[in-house]
């Protein structure tokens, strides 16, 4: 599965460009799938199985989009100018390498700041793409790029941009994979543009009108020093969202999804987060309403080009998400 | 840029009855909620020019012109009625407290005439004058609670707490420049109307003049879960904040530049535009040599915003009028900028086909 995540978290796809991401799953799950189809906002939707008497129609998402940033001025003498696409905190960026979608490069560098522990302010900053004048600069308003970082593999762990949500989308290609014989119709859903407002889960949950709906996603974790106080750590095995700053979990959900872990003996944590969300929010809130949960992967450095994950605890989702969609499911 | 098609000899024009219909709409009183004025003059215009014509729930005008050929998209074009302004909140004696409707900078308000309510009364936002202010005082902005609409005793009779009141601006051409009140969204509602007169036989256009823009999209959200249409077109206004530096230096954020063009976007607050349509447009306007500008990527937001997420979902662009001082009692657009940009959307709906969608969203 490394080499799998590899090739994604590795890949180019900014919100609301995530073509070449697509691309890259659509030939993974072609031949595992029932039905493969892309809607108006560029959502995958692979469906596998038809809903047996006993199954539920189940929509699963996990995003393909990652944060970024889209050039608003190119001066005259060849900087880029730019702001953010999704939550990207500037103290990630000085020095930082970029990548545009067109293939151009570039170096983040900023203004003179009037002290050294101050931060650049997003407007204070420029990207360098080794131009000498605007003629020369091969990016132009409206053009987007990511943060160039290959992935590391530190044996247990897993490090690189994009981890969010990059793994999930990995996990959920591992559970389509790994699953064998199961009473649901369930929706694998890739969706678009999470970051700037989990707008693609939005459509995609209208058009598919779940039973019942689990995102896949990341989530921060307490444990690194001085860190924020938070009952999750790397290692400890898929987090069961209870809530977040958008969303309460079906407590049922909540239920079905601890006990199941317990009955297969997979490690499992429960999670609060205090802030963000995820595509449970929309599909909670599509239409008249329908019972959600979230599994989450824990991660260390959310939202910086150097995402963390423990590799156990990837494997584990795939056992948990496997588990949970086998067998017949009575929320109670 | 040498034009591969001559965008003069079938594009629809902005001659005197266009500019009078604009002027006529500058000056009605729209604010958010309560477009009523609006919406009869876009009734009226547009009575023989669509084949089916309905007001919505909340106050959309929704046109359809059916297409004359199969297959055709359905496309919905939407252009806002309402403006930003004012709802009276209580008073006396003539003197009202007020809300703001919609986004409007305090500073833009002390001593500005405005009209209030269905019969436009006039009215003054009064402040203490400058003879009984301290320089401390002059410093500080006038916070919104503190002003006061003044319409005088005795009409202060007729006016009720949730009247609405907007700034009095009469509108004016001046040589190249259009400068009135309202025209974010006027000039795209003249331009939506125009569109729905030249309609192109091949195209399915759901016209859809919305209400509560201004105060989050509020009419475009219920109007694409009506229409349910396969791509749309968000027609508006957008700040050019092009005027000169003090020191003379390149600025980078301008949003967008007077004479550009129309301008075409990629991203704002609440929408990352289709590529589709983006490279449509802008296809379109090297075809026909019509000049355009992209809007700096950023905030703000349109009816576009509300649009792509209806039911399972919409492709979506905007293009937007630049204009000078927007949300104050006067902005200043270009004849030209308006011209081009409704050259530029008459000319994308022309040449747009069901194949612009064969190809997923990249």
């Amino acid at each position: 599965m490394k080499s799998l995540i590899k090739k994604l978290v590795e890949a180019v796809g900014p919100s609301g460009y995530e073509g070449a991401v697509r691309d890259l799953v659509k030939a993974e799950v072609a031949k595992l799938a029932d039905d493969v189809r892309v809607d108006a906002l560029g959502n995958l939707i692979v469906r596998k199985g038809k809903q047996r008497s006993d199954g539920l129609r189940i929509m699963l998402s996990a995003h393909l989009d990652e944060i970024g940033l889209i050039v608003t001025h190119v001066d005259e003498n060849g900087f880029v100018r730019f702001t953010s696409i999704g939550g990207v905190y500037p103290r990630t960026l000085f020095g930082g390498r970029v990548q545009f979608l067109n293939g151009a490069a570039g170096v983040i560098g900023g203004e003179k700041v009037d002290s050294a522990d101050k931060v650049h302010a997003l407007d204070k900053l420029f990207i360098d793409v080794g131009a000498a004048n605007k003629a020369d600069c091969p990016v132009k308003v409206g053009d987007l790029a990511i943060f160039e970082r290959p992935m590391i593999d530190l044996g247990k762990r897993l490090v690189a941009k994009s981890m969010d949500d990059r793994v999930a989308v990995a996990v959920l290609i591992e559970t389509l994979r790994k699953l064998e014989n199961s009473p649901h119709e369930i929706y694998f859903v890739f969706s678009t543009q999470e970051e700037v407002g989990t707008r693609g889960a939005t459509t995609a949950a209208y058009g598919i009108d779940p039973d019942l709906g689990l995102a896949v996603d990341v989530t921060a974790t307490g444990d690194t020093p001085k860190g924020t106080r938070m009952a999750v750590k790397l290692g400890g095995g898929p987090a069961v969202k209870v809530r977040d700053a958008g969303m309460l979990s079906d407590p049922r959900v909540v239920r079905w999804m601890s006990d199941t872990a317990e009955t297969a003996k997979i490690p499992y944590q429960l999670e609060v987060l205090e802030g963000g969300t995820t595509d449970a929010r929309p599909i909670q809130l599509t239409r008249a309403g329908v019972p959600v949960g979230c599994l989450s992967i824990p991660c260390r450095y959310i939202h910086s080009p150097s995402e963390m994950v423990d590799y156990s605890d990837v494997q584990n989702s795939v056992r948990l998400l496997v588990a949970l969609l086998s067998n017949p499911i009575h929320l109670k | 840029m040498t034009p591969k098609k001559a965008a003069t000899s079938q594009s629809p024009k902005i001659g005197k009855a266009q500019i009078a219909l604009l002027e006529r709409l500058s000056n009605a009183v729209g604010v958010s909620g309560a477009e009523g004025e609006v919406r009869k003059i876009v009734m009226a215009e547009i009575k023989d020019l669509a084949d089916d014509i309905k007001v919505d729930a909340l106050g959309n005008v929704l046109a359809i012109k059916h297409a004359r050929t199969e297959p055709a998209l359905k496309v919905m074009l939407a252009a806002h009625m309402d403006e930003v302004g004012f709802m009276l909140v209580e008073g006396e004696d003539g003197l009202y407290e007020f809300e703001t409707v919609g986004g409007i900078d305090a500073r833009q308000l002390p001593g500005k005439p405005v009209l209030v309510g269905k019969d436009h009364l006039p009215g003054v936002i009064g402040a203490k004058p400058i003879h009984h202010t301290t320089a401390d005082e002059r410093r500080n902005v006038i916070p919104v609670d503190v002003l006061r609409i003044d319409v005088g005793n005795e009409n202060g009779k007729k006016i009720h707490p949730g009247d609405r009141a907007t700034f009095a601006t009469r509108f004016q051409q001046i040589g190249p420049s259009l400068v009135g009140k309202a025209l974010d969204n006027r000039l795209g509602v003249t331009t939506l109307i125009e569109l729905l007169r030249h309609a192109p036989a091949h195209i399915e256009l759901q016209a859809a003049f919305t209400v509560q823009e201004e105060v989050g999209l509020r009419g475009a959200r219920v109007a694409a879960y009506a229409l349910n249409p396969q791509l749309a077109i968000a027609l508006d206004s957008t700040p050019a904040g092009d005027l000169p530096s003090w020191d003379g230096e390149e600025s980078p954020r301008y949003n967008t530049k007077l004479d550009g063009g129309p301008a075409i976007y990629v991203a704002d607050k609440g929408t990352l535009s289709d590529p589709r349509l983006i490279q449509h447009l802008l296809r379109t306007a090297e075809t026909y040599g019509i000049p355009c500008q992209m809007r700096q990527p950023g905030g703000g937001g349109t009816d576009a915003g509300a649009i792509h997420k209806a039911r399972a979902g919409v492709p979506v662009v905007s293009v937007s009028i630049p204009g000078r001082y927007a949300h104050t009692a006067a902005l200043i657009a270009r004849l030209d900028d308006w011209q081009h940009t409704l050259a530029l959307i008459f000319h994308a709906l022309q040449d747009l086909t069901p194949a612009i969608l064969d190809t997923d969203r990249s």
